[in-house]
């Protein structure tokens, strides 16, 4: 059976009520008549043969690229740069896309003779993964293999001895990488890309960047002009990676790009019901769903977590594609968008949405209300080619729990960032000045970023950076169910209820506004006319 | 002839001049009689000449506000002129006079002496060495110095040849005054509390009075304090104050706790005397020491004087009516700090007769009362001495049943507020017996006691140990409380009438000039207003309670703290790590490394052995953590080096920062972006804190030795812990060139008191119980630091399993 396609689906009276995710929880809210949902296509079919599919993309690259096999020769030295745990999400179920890929890559490379072969994990600025991560990212074959050795290592974007600059574009950005990954003869990056803004050029210029090169887009007015940044083509961020792509294709470093898109098959058989749309439910979803809920209202949000955080996810690989940067990329979005793409007409006055337990910045950890945020406003905002779902001045209504807590670990900037500059200010231009510079550099961070599994100093920044677009454009924002404080300290407004949070809306966009509301899982992309 | 114009001119001698009545007295004699001189007997300080602590204890208090307003700039220089102050003692013999202080003792025309000890629960033998004592040791230093001047005089005399009478003195030696009177301040309670009249007249001659030798009271109490410091060093005396100090401190070290315990053996031959003192005095038919050791002291007087002599025997003095100011008061005295208790809740109940009288006069009418005895004829023979009431109760009854009324009327409408800025509501007396209140507040304290001694056990921190503090502060008020019932009970169902037959008559032969400017009449006084308008308005300001709602007060104060704390001027911030920075100690850092290569099979038998010998832990721990710290680190024994080290990193990034406290270490850093120097004191291991070394200028911790790639259990130094943590920074600090006093210190635990002692700026992070009381009395800052929220959550401080012995059977496969 083909999978159906995305739908935009009007309520009315006969709608029943439509699944929120309320981050360790559910809810199922009744939207007044006339909101419309919009639903994701359903998942596209597994390949096949992932093998010979990853096989067959390696020995017939795209764009102007010789066979992998034809660039791997003895004596050479070869970096395979993977994407981090930021992705996909959840985690999927083993074995890892990169895991596959990266088998057969090393397998050429045996083939061929070339023994100098390092790993490197594209971590930019986030935290280090585990071993465990690591293990699971690429297979205990390969860990075992070049972690004990050393080859297997983890981008630092602060040792100052492992970063080389390359130059600076037409535009004076500095492009400053991984000195191993640059001075290789080949680097061979391993992508996977779940949504439309992975992948391409970013893949290098962002994953193995340092923070003097990052800062060029990672910025408020590049954000601000990214609209959306799931739309390369008219993303300022993607402008600058694009720029300082070719830079680094021009200073001499052969990439050989494989990337690969998964379906949205997201959630285990056990949460079927999420993948499924309401009036569609079985009986069977609607036990297990009527179980779930009751079970995780009676479970700490602690133990909900831990059980949330250990699913796997049953992604299948549904494309792979190799060879040059810019023509595998231009594949891999129109794969993406066959898998995620909506068609929705017009824009609304408020746009909800329910935001679950999980972002790319929190895995095995906490989505403190940074990371809300930066879902809500940064990613699921973003969700769209043309122009935003929700009209300019219009509302956008979260639903989370929004506690006040952080993960000490992995998030240590970001708990200073939420008492010592959100009580200051929430305009991403301001805190860029005064506060930037001084979390990015502060020796402490460095060392946790360096040494542990803490995201760089900065991080909190670009997480509320990634919001600058929906701040700029919309007139309020209403988080439903949210820590009043927490809430507060970042300039929006909490609700108890959806039907409160409508009423607060109310002020802004008047008594009978349109509403779309955005069903997830699975994720989707909205092309808006 | 008016008072002003008799007294004019008139040098006069003062004791007890920094006392309530002394101050109000200079105050009135330098404002309001011209030219008069004052001479002060002021007992040197430690460090301060008896002119400095004039200045600084007499002159500067608000009482002289008025004066100075008066005088502009000339204040200092007339108070220069017209006030000496002499160094002596009136407990001493002859006062501790030198050869000048005498001379000027002889050239007084009057001599007041108002020194005394009016606190109700003074030591017995401190009561009678001032009490008792004092006022005929004044007379005869008095009659000593006057014979020393007139000896002199006469040599001079002669030497000069010329004739004794008539002749001019010496121009540096002050005459000699050609006739004095002696004015000694007493109390109308020397008569008791329980008979109906008392009259103006010497106890003598009073029938109901019991003929004491007061010479062998001098010499009961003297040998009792040799007794009572021979008990006090008692072995087993001795043990039971280092066990109280142990519960207090713990392990504070050596120093401190011998210097906690000598204290609390001091403490205890004063509660003895104490104890002692109002003992005796009820067995004399006095209330309590205070007026006992005064009627002796009047009979030792008398026998003594040879002086015209004067006692003025003024009731329970309270704040001014008018003069200097209205509502003027020094010191917290008998009334004041019950009113209060009773205002804040405290005191639920307090004995009394709803129909007894209050005997209470405002303390510029006895100052006036004492100037028009001055200025009037002094009495013919020293053995025939004056007596004057001072005194409300016959002329002016005030009942108690009305004062408490007036209090609760006025407080209803100014209440006080409690610590969250709610206002307190007041208890309804009852108006009980004394012995109902007593049995309900030893009840209460009992209660209290037993609450205190469990919190005091339970290992709690910060706010759980703030409250465990604040207990006990209650109990502490309510133990003061149960104090001012048995104290001052009897003053309020005091049964005597103080009469004043001789004040009215003094009162009667002023003119009205000085009536309206020497009003010593208590007709005059309107209890109503003399409560809601003067007296209650400056106690309250006095007793610095809280007045208005909200919780300003203790968030500026707080706020004000940490901007101390956080100046640029400060030079050396050191942190202690457990429980200051990081919620964990060095048993779960041994237990996370120890166990984490260790197979799942294997783990619980380590867990349950571990847990197993907690309580002995716990137990040398708090004996002694030295001797706990070098026990347990011979567990490293045999450890590899190298793998230990690189799973403290692990061990550090998973499990200690997840219990740190942010708040913390945000701290650190904003110290050493204010250029102060950091420094880290710690009994952890060197592998343990090495992480934490970017946030500090110097880390000192315990260090262990190696032996071929292995630990060898044994430290190469004492860990820095209790006192050497002191010695510690004052050398570190001498090394740096760094000053203690301009210094923060930050930890958790009575255990580093000598630490926090060390620096001018102590700060208690999550204090346990015994340091959230130490702070909470010695008014250190105290921060409550919290681990993040959505911090790891592993019950046990156990390493994770090796991800290997997982996996390895699948990648078999």
């Amino acid at each position: 059976m083909t999978p159906r396609p995305g739908l935009v689906l009007e309520v009315d009276r006969s709608t029943p009520p439509t699944l929120f995710w309320h981050g360790e929880r559910f809810a199922l809210e009744r939207l007044p008549e006339g909101s419309r949902v919009v639903y994701a296509p359903e998942p596209l079919p597994a390949l096949r043969d992932p093998s010979a599919a990853i096989r067959h993309a390696l020995t017939h690259p795209l764009g102007d690229r010789a066979p992998l096999p034809a660039l791997l020769r003895p004596g050479m030295r070869l970096t395979i740069c993977f994407d981090d745990i930021s992705l996909p999400l959840p985690p999927m179920q083993a074995p890892d896309v990169r895991q596959l890929v990266i088998e057969q890559v090393l397998d050429m490379a045996a083939e061929a003779g070339v023994d100098d072969v390092v790993l490197v994990a594209a971590l930019a600025l986030h935290r280090r993964m585990t071993e465990a991560e690591l293990r699971h990212a690429l297979g205990d074959r390969i860990y075992d293999a070049f972690a004990p050795q050393g080859l297997l290592t983890q981008h630092d974007a602060e040792d100052p001895d492992n970063l080389v600059h390359l130059g600076t574009t037409a535009e004076g950005e500095d492009v400053e990488i991984n000195k191993r990954a640059a001075t290789s003869d080949l680097l061979v990056y391993v992508n996977i890309n779940l949504v439309a803004m992975d992948g391409g050029h970013k893949s290098v210029a962002t994953g193995l960047a340092s923070y003097r090169s990052l800062r060029h887009h990672h910025n408020p007015r590049t954000m601000v002009h990214s609209r959306s940044f799931m739309d390369a083509p008219r993303s300022e961020l993607h402008s600058s990676n694009w720029r300082m792509g070719r830079l680094i294709a021009d200073s001499g470093v052969q990439v050989f790009q494989i990337e690969t898109t998964l379906n949205t098959d997201t959630f285990p058989s056990q949460f079927g019901f999420l993948q499924r749309r309401e009036w569609e439910w079985s009986l069977r979803d609607r036990a297990t769903y009527a179980a779930t809920a009751a079970a995780l209202d009676r479970t700490p949000p602690r133990i909900a977590r831990q059980i949330f955080h250990s699913i796997r996810a049953p992604h299948a690989m549904v494309s792979v594609q190799a060879g040059e940067v810019e023509a595998v990329h231009e594949v891999t979005t129109a794969n993406v968008w066959r898998q995620q793409g909506v068609e929705v007409d017009g824009q609304a006055d408020i746009l909800t949405m329910g935001l679950p337990y999980i972002c790319p910045y929190n895995v095995g950890s906490i989505m403190n209300p940074v990371l809300v945020a930066c879902l809500g406003l940064g990613y699921f905002f973003n969700l769209y080619r043309g122009k935003p779902l929700v009209r300019p001045g219009g509302v956008v209504i979260l639903h989370h729990p929004t506690p006040w807590e952080f993960h000490p670990g992995h998030h240590p900037s970001y708990i200073d960032f939420f008492e010592e500059v959100l009580s200051q200010t929430t305009d991403p231009v301001e805190m860029s000045k005064t506060y930037e510079e001084s979390f990015a550099t502060d020796p402490w961070y460095v060392h946790l970023y360096r040494t542990g599994n803490a995201y760089h100093g900065v991080h909190p920044f670009y997480m509320w950076y990634w919001c600058a677009h929906a701040l700029d454009h919309l007139g309020r924002v209403i988080v439903v169910g949210g820590d009043p404080a927490a809430v507060r300290r970042m300039g929006f407004s909490p609700a108890t209820s959806l039907s409160d949070a409508l009423e607060m809306a109310s002020d802004v966009v008047g008594r009978s506004p349109s509403l779309t509301h955005i069903h997830t899982p699975p994720l989707l992309m909205a092309d808006v006319r | 002839m008016p008072i002003r114009h008799a007294l004019t001119g008139k040098r006069f001698f003062i004791t007890g001049a920094t006392g309530f009545l002394g101050t109000a007295l200079v105050e009135r004699i330098l404002r309001s009689v011209p030219d008069a001189e004052v001479v002060l007997l002021v007992r040197p300080g430690r460090r301060a000449s008896p002119a400095d602590r004039a200045g600084r204890e007499i002159l500067r208090n608000d009482c002289f506000d008025r004066l100075r307003r008066e005088l502009g700039t000339s204040f200092d220089e007339v108070v220069g002129r017209r006030v000496t102050a002499v160094g002596g003692d009136v407990s001493r013999d002859g006062l501790g006079l030198d050869a000048e202080g005498r001379r000027l003792l002889a050239a007084c025309d009057v001599v007041v002496h108002s020194a005394a000890t009016v606190s109700f629960d003074a030591p017995l033998d401190q009561a009678v060495e001032i009490n008792l004592l004092g006022p005929s040791r004044v007379a005869a230093a008095l009659a000593e110095a006057r014979a020393e001047a007139l000896s002199e005089a006469r040599t001079t005399t002669r030497d000069a040849t010329t004739p004794v009478t008539g002749g001019a003195p010496p121009a540096d030696a002050p005459p000699m005054a050609p006739g004095v009177h002696m004015i000694a301040v007493s109390t109308a309670y020397v008569a008791g509390t329980h008979q109906g009249e008392a009259k103006e007249e010497l106890l003598t001659s009073n029938r109901f009075s019991l003929d004491v030798d007061w010479r062998a009271e001098v010499e009961a109490a003297r040998r009792l304090r040799q007794d009572l410091e021979a008990a006090s060093r008692r072995p087993e005396t001795l043990q039971r104050f280092a066990k109280k100090a142990r519960e207090e401190l713990g392990a504070a070290g050596e120093h401190l706790l011998a210097a906690r315990a000598e204290r609390f053996r001091d403490e205890w031959v004063k509660d003895q005397l104490v104890e002692a003192g109002s003992v005796r005095a009820q067995s004399l038919g006095w209330p309590d020491a205070y007026p006992f050791t005064k009627a002796m002291g009047e009979r030792a007087l008398i026998e003594s004087a040879t002086v015209p002599l004067t006692i003025v025997r003024p009731s329970i003095i309270e704040s001014a009516l008018a003069e200097p100011v209205p509502g003027w008061i020094r010191g917290f005295r008998m009334a004041e700090p019950i009113i209060i208790s009773y205002a804040r809740g405290l005191l639920r109940e307090f004995p009394g007769v709803p129909e007894g009288v209050i005997d209470v006069v405002p303390v510029d009418m006895v100052v006036a009362a004492i100037l028009a005895v001055a200025a009037g004829p002094a009495p013919e023979a020293p053995d025939a001495p004056a007596v004057y009431h001072v005194a409300s109760g016959v002329r002016n009854p005030f009942l108690y049943g009305r004062l408490v009324e007036l209090i609760q009327q006025w407080f209803a409408v100014h209440p006080l507020y409690d610590d969250r800025g709610q206002p307190i509501s007041l208890p309804e007396w009852t108006f009980p017996g004394r012995g109902r209140v007593q049995r309900q507040l030893q009840r209460a304290t009992k209660a209290m006691d037993a609450a205190e001694r469990v919190l005091t056990a339970l290992p709690v921190r910060g706010r759980q140990a703030a409250l465990s503090a604040a207990v006990e502060e209650r109990n502490t008020l309510a133990k003061r409380a149960l104090g001012y019932v048995g104290l001052y009970g009897a003053y309020t169902e005091t049964e005597a009438r103080y009469r004043v037959d001789r004040l009215l008559a003094l009162w009667e032969s002023l003119d009205d000039a000085d009536r309206a400017e020497f009003c010593f009449d208590p007709g005059v006084l309107d209890w109503d207003h003399y409560v809601h308008d003067v007296h209650l308005p400056s106690i309250v300001t006095h007793a610095r309670v809280r007045t208005s709602p909200g919780r300003t007060v203790m968030a500026s104060r707080s706020d004000r703290a940490r901007r101390a704390i956080l100046s640029p001027e400060r030079h050396l911030a050191a942190f202690d790590l457990e429980h200051t920075l990081i919620a964990a100690n060095v048993v779960d850092s041994y237990a996370w490394l120890a166990s984490r290569h260790l197979p799942g099979r294997e783990r619980p038998g380590f867990v349950a052995g571990l847990v197993a010998q907690a309580p002995s832990l716990l137990a040398l721990d708090r004996r002694d953590r030295g001797d706990f710290l070098r026990f347990f680190y011979r567990r490293y024994e045999d450890a590899p080096v190298e793998q230990v080290q690189a799973d403290a990193w692990e061990l550090f990034h998973r499990q200690l920062l997840p219990r740190s406290f942010p708040a913390g270490l945000a701290r650190v850093r904003e110290h050493r972006r204010l250029g102060h120097r950091t420094l880290l004191i710690t009994g952890a291991l060197d592998f343990v804190v090495a992480p934490l070394r970017p946030l500090f200028d110097d880390i000192v911790c315990a260090r262990m030795g190696q032996s071929g790639g292995r630990f060898t259990g044994h430290l190469d130094e004492l860990p820095p812990i209790g006192e050497a943590r002191a010695q510690l920074l004052a050398d570190y600090a001498a090394a740096h060139g760094l000053e203690l006093s301009q210094s923060v210190a930050y930890a958790d635990s009575a255990s580093d008191l000598a630490m926090l002692e060390a620096v001018g700026f102590p700060v208690a992070v999550n204090p346990e119980t015994r340091l959230a009381a130490i702070a909470r009395r010695r008014g250190w800052h105290v921060e409550h630091w919290s681990r993040a929220k959505g911090g790891a959550a592993r019950p046990l401080p156990i390493g994770p399993l090796d991800v290997r012995r997982l996996t390895s059977a699948r990648g078999r496969t």
